[in-house]
């Protein structure tokens, strides 16, 4: 039974000797070690590179030598090295476990695709070299947009996006170039957009300039298409829908709205978010799709990366593909070469979305997962996939409330019902799965579904992982309807590195950075605490 | 298929609980005219991690790596010694394969490395407030001009010509799908460009380079003055963020808003991408930032760690009344950066600016002395334009012929403009040697 914590007390000081939250001299707790930021750390006289002594030149900066210091630490590099690796176990990451963050495709990620992406040949090139000395990378950049032009049925791909919301920008681009070729871009002003989508879309859509409208669900967390069809008109430029949908559903009458919007003279954007669902199984261009993002990083593996970097390629119908924005990869006889920006190409580019060529170190890695697993491979994660949401799904069925009649996609989706006259929150309840070493899943989104909790296994777990998982999920649902244990859930988590965070402190006297008067003196307050 | 721990025996357990007859039941939604029967056609199989590992290598062996020639390429990416310690840091799957930190009491490794980045951001580019980067400096730079929209409320930029070509044309992108306007000079070649007499009381904001495309180091008080006399803010945009070891940061020439391509610190050239964007700007203009910010706060036992913060500002709160779409920042790329300057701290950092000048010095003075060479630049940090007898895309390739990798024409990137044609623009860092920069001075002599 998990001791409870006297709040009142406040700090350890309400825990008794030998608990497990005992306090130490140190403020350290075995592996979890205290860590101040390299800031307080530094001394002058320290530093962890050697570098040769520069020639006298004579200096060349018209009169702008920098004047004073910059005010970085010196660290020597066993302290470089303990200070982050320290840092490190502070996180928690897919590769320590079930990381069931919906909407996030937090699958394994494979580690020959960081050894091919530092090949020399390809990790160490610049990308403005003469082409004639780039020609593999070339090759290697449409051997990817190759590969996801057959999986997704579509002609064309616009490879430089750096990420999801990136693609989304450079899509609903093509859209309104489309539609300034036509002499409509003045009239259709209007983006329709379910409620359930990412908030990146209608973002997206009013950064370049259209009225966002929201289109409704039905009852069965799909686009209401009697709703939809009358939202349709003359002054309709695109639909923005995620398939399957952020309620983890496939969108059943999809063809009928592609053809709705297309006989509306609109253009249908696909946010590719999910497309791990579906990969090997349904090509998005048999779907009447105009444009579809593919985060490289949710489908085809490359790491998170705490928050990026991404890519996100948007694969483009024959009635976009002129607008796809410089540089273009085109094959001349044997050779590649690029079309950069003035380039003479087969179409209209819309500009230039970001300097260079892509995430060539995003295409590298998902082209080796994308080869690991072949199209073959590719089907079998996306039937595992949502064999495994459907299986949570079935498994939890009876204790929390599935927001939707499954079968789902590649994600499970909970309402926060089950909860009702607990105490306990959706909030809650994802705290106190951190104490049992998992990260929550995604709570509140979408925001059509009340306290939403949205569960996506991957492919990458095995069922024992999946049953304890389950099983630790049931333990909570039990604990949280007895009744009794709503003040345990609000203190969760207790045993990860911090307990919960301030934000609203963080949000009202925003502190961005360190400086020497928000350090106290000896660095950090933990350790203070401690002496 | 090493990737997939589910067995044929798991399958038929799990679908047995889930009472469905096979996996194809699961997928009924689909509707019936979209489903592939059998596997996407034209592609092959899956392959071992050993035939996978080929097919790269190669890839990689129709290139010529610049570890294998002599290298002068910079022009927005440049070629720096990464400190082994880098790459090891970042490759650790706790940082690798974490997502982004929204559960603070279990992301307080990425987040406070982000918060140590924030803070490095501001030290280098003398501004107040840094956030946790941009997907690069080229989608920075549009965004700064986005930002610099919205706190003045007018749409005129105003782009210096020495200005990247990629990063006007990215800003150029936005204008003409976004709705501004966007001025660009012609290009700079020679550092002289005065834009102040080109602001009025409609612009928003006035764009430049330090050191600019063309290598001239600038002094932008002056231009500051009279962007703040008109209220408008002026953004500086550092490529190459080692110079901010040696030249005198933006923040101190009156910058509103500084954005630099960090890939120098910490990131390969990686044929162009994933990169890093910081993002530094004035305190008073914080609420108006593009993407993720980490502030410090304390934890239920008083302890102090850090979240994601002002995110009312974001797309996932505010939806379409976001100050950007942005969701994404280059996390591990940020986190390289952080790792390799708190290696170089203060000595190592001015150091490495020093070394670079010196060696730039250098080779300036070598081409010097080549006929037909002459040099552009009265001031440059690591980079520099040569004016040569003849179009330098032709040389450039005669160069490469010899496995000598001797810089832009810029013709490449400026194309159409006759002007330019001649122009070669060079760079050495610390990883050029005097024993590279000989051939490329006989090579030169060869093909002038």
């Amino acid at each position: 039974m998990v001791q409870s914590l006297d709040r009142s007390q406040g700090r350890a000081g309400g825990i008794s000797v030998g608990s497990s939250d005992a306090p130490t001299f140190t403020g350290n707790k075995a592996l979890q070690i205290e860590e101040p930021l390299i800031f307080e750390m530094g001394q002058p006289g320290r530093c962890a590179v050697d570098l040769p002594e520069p020639p006298k030149v004579k200096d060349r900066l018209n009169g702008l030598r920098r004047a004073g210091e910059v005010g970085l630490p010196g660290l020597s590099e066993p302290q470089v090295v303990q200070h982050y690796t320290r840092l490190s176990q502070k996180n928690y990451a897919i590769d320590m476990g079930v990381y069931p963050l919906g909407s996030c495709t937090m699958k394994h990620n494979p580690r020959i695709n960081e050894k091919v992406a530092r090949l020399a040949g390809i990790g160490d090139l610049h990308p403005l070299q003469p082409i004639s000395t780039v020609q593999g990378a070339l090759e290697l950049i449409d051997s990817l947009a190759h590969w996801l032009k057959t999986l997704t049925g579509m002609p064309a791909v616009a490879m430089s996006p750096a990420a999801g919301a990136h693609g989304e920008m450079c899509g609903m681009m093509a859209i309104a170039a489309a539609l300034e070729a036509k002499g409509e871009r003045a009239k259709r002003r209007i983006v329709l957009a379910p409620e359930s989508a990412h908030g990146t879309n209608p973002a997206t859509a009013a950064a370049l300039g259209f009225t966002v409208k929201p289109i409704p669900a039905n009852e069965r967390g799909r686009v209401d298409l009697a709703a939809l069809k009358s939202a349709l008109g003359p002054e309709v430029a695109a639909i923005m829908l995620t398939n399957p949908n952020t309620c983890g559903l496939f969108e059943s009458e999809i063809i009928e709205i592609s053809k709705a919007v297309h006989e509306a003279g609109a253009y249908f954007y696909c946010d590719g978010a999910n497309f791990n669902a579906i990969v090997g199984r349904v090509r998005p261009g048999d779907l009447g799709v105009d444009c579809m993002h593919i985060n490289l990083h949710k489908t085809f593996s490359t790491p998170h990366g705490g928050g990026g970097p991404g890519a996100g390629p948007v694969v483009l119908s024959a009635a976009l593909a002129p607008y796809a924005p410089y540089p273009w990869i085109v094959k001349q006889g044997d050779a590649w070469t690029v079309a950069e920006d003035g380039a003479k190409v087969d179409g209209k580019p819309l500009g230039r979305l970001k300097a260079f060529h892509g995430q060539m170190g995003m295409f590298t890695r998902a082209l080796a997962y994308i080869m690991s697993h072949g199209a073959d491979g590719l089907k079998q994660a996306a039937e595992d996939a949502v064999l495994s949401a459907n299986y949570v799904m079935a498994a939890l069925k009876d204790v929390m409330t599935p927001a939707f009649e499954g079968p789902c996609m590649h994600e499970a989706l909970f309402d926060d019902s089950f909860l009702k006259d607990t105490g306990v929150s959706t909030l809650d309840f994802a705290k106190a799965m951190i104490d049992e070493g998992y990260h929550p899943m995604t709570m509140y989104f979408p925001l059509v579904v009340h306290g939403a909790m949205l569960i996506e296994p991957t492919e990458s777990q095995a069922k024992e992982d999946l049953d304890l998982f389950i099983a630790a999920m049931r333990s909570l649902t039990e604990r949280a309807k007895s009744g009794t244990a709503a003040e345990d859930f609000k203190a969760a988590p207790r045993y990860s590195p911090r307990r919960r965070l301030d934000e609203t402190l963080a949000a009202r006297k925003p502190i961005l950075r360190w400086r020497p008067s928000n350090s106290p003196p000896g660095g950090d307050p933990m350790r203070q605490a401690a002496e | 298929m090493r990737y997939l721990p589910l067995t044929d025996v798991d399958r038929r357990d799990m679908l047995a609980r889930i009472g469905a007859k096979s996996v194809d039941e699961l997928f009924r939604d689909v509707p019936p005219s979209a489903r592939l029967g059998a596997k996407v056609a034209g592609l092959p199989d899956h392959q071992g991690e050993l035939e996978v590992e080929r097919a790269f290598q190669a890839f990689a062996a129709k290139n010529v790596s610049p570890a294998a020639a002599p290298f002068f390429i910079g022009a927005g990416a440049y070629r720096h010694h990464v400190p082994a310690t880098v790459d090891y840091m970042i490759q650790r799957g706790e940082f690798l394969t974490s997502y982004t930190p929204y559960q603070p009491e279990i992301t307080q490794g990425t987040l406070q490395y982000l918060f140590e980045f924030q803070t490095q951001v501001t030290l280098l580019t003398g501004m107040e407030v840094a956030n946790a980067s941009m997907y690069d400096g080229s989608t920075g730079a549009a965004e700064a001009v986005l930002m610099a929209n919205r706190v003045t409320r007018r749409h005129k930029a105003l782009i210096s010509g020495g200005l990247h070509p990629h990063y006007r044309g990215v800003i150029q992108t936005a204008a003409r799908w976004e709705g501004f306007d966007a001025k660009v000079g012609k290009p700079d070649v020679e550092g002289l460009e005065d834009l102040i007499a080109s602001i009025d009381k409609e612009t928003s904001c006035v764009v430049v380079q330090n050191p600019s495309f063309f290598g001239h180091v600038r002094d932008f008080a002056k231009l500051a003055e009279a962007c703040h006399a008109a209220g408008a803010l002026l953004i500086v945009v550092v490529t190459e963020v080692v110079s901010l070891g040696l030249i005198k940061p933006p923040g101190e020439m009156g910058a509103d808003i500084v954005v630099c391509e960090g890939q120098s610190i910490g990131n390969g050239l990686g044929f162009g991408g994933p990169y890093v964007g910081l993002f530094a700007t004035r305190e008073k203009y914080m609420r108006q930032m593009p993407g993720r910010l980490v502030g410090e706060t304390v934890d239920a036992d008083g302890k102090r760690g850090f979240v994601l913060t002002l995110s009312t500002r974001e797309q996932h709160i505010r939806r379409e009344k976001a100050t950007s779409n942005i969701c994404t920042n280059a996390g591990l790329c940020a986190l390289a950066f952080t790792v390799h300057l708190t290696l170089l701290g203060e000595a190592g950092f001015r150091r490495l600016a020093e070394l670079n000048h010196a060696k730039a010095s250098q080779l300036a003075d070598l081409l010097a002395a080549v006929p037909g060479v002459t040099m552009l630049n009265q001031s440059f940090f690591n980079e520099f334009t040569v004016r040569l007898p003849k179009p330098a895309a032709p040389v450039v390739e005669a160069l490469a012929a010899k496995r000598i990798l001797g810089g832009l024409p810029v013709s490449r990137l400026i194309p159409d403009d006759p002007s330019v044609a001649n122009l070669l623009l060079l760079a050495a860092t610390e990883t050029a040697t005097e024993v590279g920069m000989a051939p490329l001075v006989a090579g030169l002599k060869e093909v002038l």
